[in-house]
């Protein structure tokens, strides 16, 4: 089975499932309106504006979510709050994608003394608490972007590399390995050019697991002011804010946060789903 | 029995040490002094100052300074709070998390596996949908979420129950953080129970059983229920994990004077040693309870002790 029939295979079974396809439609429209919203509002996420603190929502003057406590507007933070926390996340994953799949296919394939060991770190670390070991790292070094990245796809490989693993332990004994081997093929060429894209069907689906992880981690250290920083935003970072507000002007703590939980929810069901599609009986985990 | 728990606890040590090398070496790679930021000091008193924090001491022996005192619950002196020790700030906030902490474990552990169980029962009906659907809701909506929400229904629309920790006393005050605190685990828990006790539900020694005439209520109480609290036991341990991260949320939000909100004020005022402190009791206590639960695991499960 190629990759591409793989991923054909999963495009499928995609189409009869009515859960994935609806909680794929809302992220989509979520991503599209993030992006594209603020290039049709005439407010930029940074101006302040004192005479229009917390003004509730309204058609007027296109402040459609209002106005925060430094009167900047709501609609195009919330956009640009989603578009950090969208990107984070599929970055973080990313990251922890390209560590979890090269380090376990490598100790899957080549198996023995070595996959023993490997994996044998992977336990210890993952026996480590992980998010207050992000948080201090977060304590002592610049907040940064890059340290988000790393500090969040740190946490997550761990898991990739050990589902990884499984796979390719029972990829390796099928027949085009073999005769990949007979013509010649290193042991790197067969893991990067016959393994891992057998890997992706796979890989996939748990990506859409991760994703909803990598979220929860970026807005709980960007809600407790260690993520993101102003005037960067992030949904965590505004439901932050929003809590100083919430007696004043609830909107402003309620339209991040029922945004980000709309997003964790449809990633969630997203992932859910496909697992159930490509694995009816929940084998993966 | 006693060779797999003592197994357990010597493997649970690398575990600890690796913990605490880490987050040491962390913070003594931070960029910078940790008084820097403030006036410039005559070199004279700057000298004196590292050398009371010792500061002047070459790694290796600041981190055997650092494990001696650990082993004795010292954890150095603060460098924000100048007349409190690490240990003493903590000593202070610590009951009321404990407290809290382990009032929100029970309350989701009773309504979790009652809904758990409730659902298992009835599996596919309307009830079990409702139940499965509200369970996804509470894993994948984040506790920072729900706990502002809970605050604006209950404490500032209903005016039910008080917002804050300081502005009232009595038992109150309890009700809606270790509710938010509760909330995520319920769903888990719910989540974990209804698995399990379809899975067991659905087994050759229930069937027989069955089989025999035994009604439900007996199957679920002398067979079923225990295979059925397996995964649950085995989930206690990101439960743990769950409880102190959404401690650190919630007592920010309801201004809860204990260790999580310590933790934060620590963390934003970048003071090292009091921060380096508290992870290192996070782990101990995450470590210690999947200690705990592994080996109530294998006291349960006599097949685990054979691996």
């Amino acid at each position: 089975m190629s990759a591409l029939t793989a991923l054909q295979q999963l495009i499928g079974q995609v189409r009869g499932s009515r859960v994935v396809l609806i909680s794929t439609g809302i992220l989509l429209a979520i991503a599209v309106v993030a992006l594209l919203g603020p290039l049709f509002s005439s407010h930029s996420y940074l101006a302040t504006d004192l005479d229009r603190r917390l003004l509730a929502p309204t058609l007027q003057n296109g402040q459609l979510f209002g106005t925060d406590d430094l009167g900047r507007d709501l609609f195009v933070r919330t956009m640009m709050g989603a578009q950090v926390t969208l990107l984070v996340a599929v970055i973080a994953s990313i990251v922890s994608l390209v560590i979890g799949v090269l380090y376990g296919a490598t100790a899957g394939f080549i198996g023995g003394k070595l996959d023993a060991l490997m994996m044998r770190a992977v336990d210890a670390l993952y026996a480590l608490p992980f998010i207050f070991l992000v948080i201090l790292l977060m304590v002592v070094f610049e907040r940064s972007f890059f340290l988000i990245f790393v500090a969040i796809g740190a946490i997550n490989w761990l898991e990739m590399a050990r589902i990884v693993r499984g796979q390719t332990l029972s990829l390796k004994e099928r027949e085009f390995v073999d005769a990949a081997r007979l013509i010649g093929v290193s042991s790197f060429g067969i893991i990067f050019r016959h393994i891992t894209p057998n890997l992706l069907g796979m890989v996939v689906v748990y990506m859409t697991l991760t994703i909803p992880q990598a979220i929860l981690v970026e807005s709980f250290l960007s809600f407790l002011g260690l993520g993101i920083q102003e005037p960067q935003t992030s949904l965590g970072a505004l439901v932050n804010g929003g809590v100083s507000q919430m007696e004043q002007a609830p909107w402003v703590l309620l339209i991040p946060a029922g945004l980000l939980a709309i997003v964790l929810l449809c990633f969630n069901f997203l992932g859910d789903g496909l697992r159930d599609l490509t694995d009816p009986r929940g084998e993966m985990q | 029995m006693l060779r797999y728990a003592s197994m357990r606890i010597i493997g649970a040590i690398p575990t600890l040490l690796l913990v605490i090398v880490i987050a040491f070496l962390m913070v003594h790679a931070a960029p910078g002094g940790p008084f820097d930021a403030e006036r410039v000091l005559p070199p004279d008193i700057e000298r004196n100052i590292t050398h009371a924090y010792h500061l002047d001491e070459s790694l290796p022996q600041q981190f055997q300074r650092y494990l001696r005192g650990l082993l004795h619950g010292d954890l150095g002196p603060s460098y924000r709070y100048r007349d409190y020790s690490v240990s003493e700030l903590i000593g202070k906030a610590l009951p009321l998390s404990i407290w809290l902490g382990s009032l929100a474990m029970s309350v989701a552990l009773l309504l979790g596996v009652a809904a758990g169980l409730l659902a298992a029962l009835q599996k596919n009906t309307f009830f079990d949908r409702l139940l499965t659907g509200v369970a996804m809701i509470g894993i994948s909506v984040p506790i920072f979420v729900v706990a502002p929400l809970l605050v604006l229904a209950f404490a500032v629309h209903l005016n039910w129950l008080p917002a804050g920790w300081s502005s009232s006393s009595g038992l109150s005050r309890y009700l809606l953080p270790v509710f938010a605190l509760a909330l995520p685990q319920i769903a888990y828990i719910a989540r974990i129970t209804r698995g399990g006790m379809i899975e067991a539900m659905s087994s050759d020694f229930v069937r027989t059983a069955r089989a025999q005439g035994l009604g439900t209520v007996s199957i679920v109480r002398y067979h079923a229920l225990k295979p059925a609290m397996l995964p649950l036991l085995s989930y206690m341990g990101p439960a743990i994990v769950g409880i102190l991260t959404g401690s650190v949320v919630v007592e920010q939000i309801f201004g809860i004077p204990g260790l999580g909100r310590l933790f934060v004020l620590a963390a934003l005022n970048r003071d090292y040693t009091l921060v380096l402190g508290i992870v290192i009791l996070y782990a101990v206590l995450i470590i210690l309870f999947n200690l705990l639960v592994d080996i109530l695991y294998g006291l349960l499960d006599p097949r685990i002790r054979k691996r």
